[in-house]
């Protein structure tokens, strides 16, 4: 087991957080190692990837806007270019296996209706918020976009809502 | 050429996903259970991601044009409304539930594995869904517009 969660202890201390092998099991969550290396180097390909689309198509890169642009592609060229773009994205895990010998790991701590229930809200909710992690978050704080920054903060805000609930106040 | 280099920058974004821990939904998860088993991973994801825009956009924004089009597509809305907010709160809770976002499950629908491709399923039905909400949220409005009302 990980130690050293730093809010955690404080909740451990009232009794409310319990982190011990089993009552993670229990509640479905799995522990995770901490990737900071990983994770910006990860991060510094995405941003690179951003600034590349724009340089060529002069696009933002958003997933959804990638992917309702398929769903409804206004012309065969538009559809040529997300589809190409799409088709690169999934490479990804391949060229993961290709160097490392293995797939990248995907953990899913989450139920089958959990996440088609998830995807559902996700789908309704970048639609409305015209865009996600990668439109938003990504590009459009990267513009200094108002609007993006104010969808940025609105969903993190959410996000971790959702997950202390589930976690400490249903599943607690 | 066109399309091989737009591949090619799809696939610099899968590869990114992948080896951030984005298309891993207990690392997201993880990321946002601050008052659990925190794992601060994602904040180098971001700050890395949007640090490298920021100075990228600035050396690419000012050229005439981009390589294989007339001009920049940028974002022209600047109101910040109700379903900007509320769209965005949405997707939140859809994220804190499941655990995948759109960004990250596209490239993980790479492995195969048969959550993402649920998830992916569910993604598309509520973009559809909402699509269609809008449609008529539209019409309703214009044909309020035209009756006065």
């Amino acid at each position: 087991m990980r130690t050293g969660y730093p809010f955690c202890k404080t909740l451990l201390a009232l009794g409310k957080c319990r982190h011990d092998a089993e009552s993670l099991r229990k509640r479905g969550m799995i522990e995770t190692a901490f990737t900071p290396f990983q994770s910006l180097a990860g991060g510094v390909l995405i941003g690179l990837a951003a600034v590349l689309l724009m340089w060529t198509l002069g696009r933002v890169m958003g997933a959804t806007g990638i992917l309702a642009g398929l769903l409804a592609p206004a012309s065969v060229y538009d559809f040529g270019w997300r589809a190409a773009l799409l088709a690169g994205m999934v490479t990804g895990p391949v060229a993961y296996l290709a160097v490392t010998g293995e797939m990248p790991p995907i953990e899913v701590p989450v139920s089958t209706p959990m996440l088609l229930i998830g995807g559902f809200i996700v789908g309704v909710g970048v639609t409305f918020g015209s865009g996600c992690t990668s439109g938003h978050g990504v590009c459009g704080m990267a513009r200094l976009s108002k609007r993006s920054i104010v969808a940025t903060l609105s969903f993190m805000v959410t996000t971790a809502a959702t997950v202390y609930v589930i976690r400490h106040v249903f599943g607690g | 050429m066109r399309i091989l280099s737009i591949y090619l920058i799809g696939l610099v974004f899968g590869i990114g996903i992948v080896i951030s821990g984005m298309a891993n939904p207990a690392k997201v998860l993880n990321f946002f259970d601050f008052f659990g088993i925190w794992d601060p991973s994602l904040i180098f994801v971001m700050g890395g991601a949007v640090t490298v825009a920021f100075f990228g956009y600035r050396l690419v924004l000012p050229r005439p044009r981009p390589i294989f089009e007339g001009r920049f597509q940028l974002p022209t809305a600047t109101r910040l409304d109700a379903r900007l907010i509320g769209g965005s709160a949405l997707f939140g809770v859809g994220w804190g539930i499941a655990g995948f976002c759109p960004g990250g499950a596209l490239p993980a629908l790479g492995t195969g594995r048969i959550e993402v491709i649920l998830f992916t399923a569910a993604l598309l039905a509520g973009i559809f869904v909402a699509r269609g909400l809008q449609a008529r949220l539209r019409n309703r409005n214009s044909s309020a517009a035209t009756t006065g009302a």
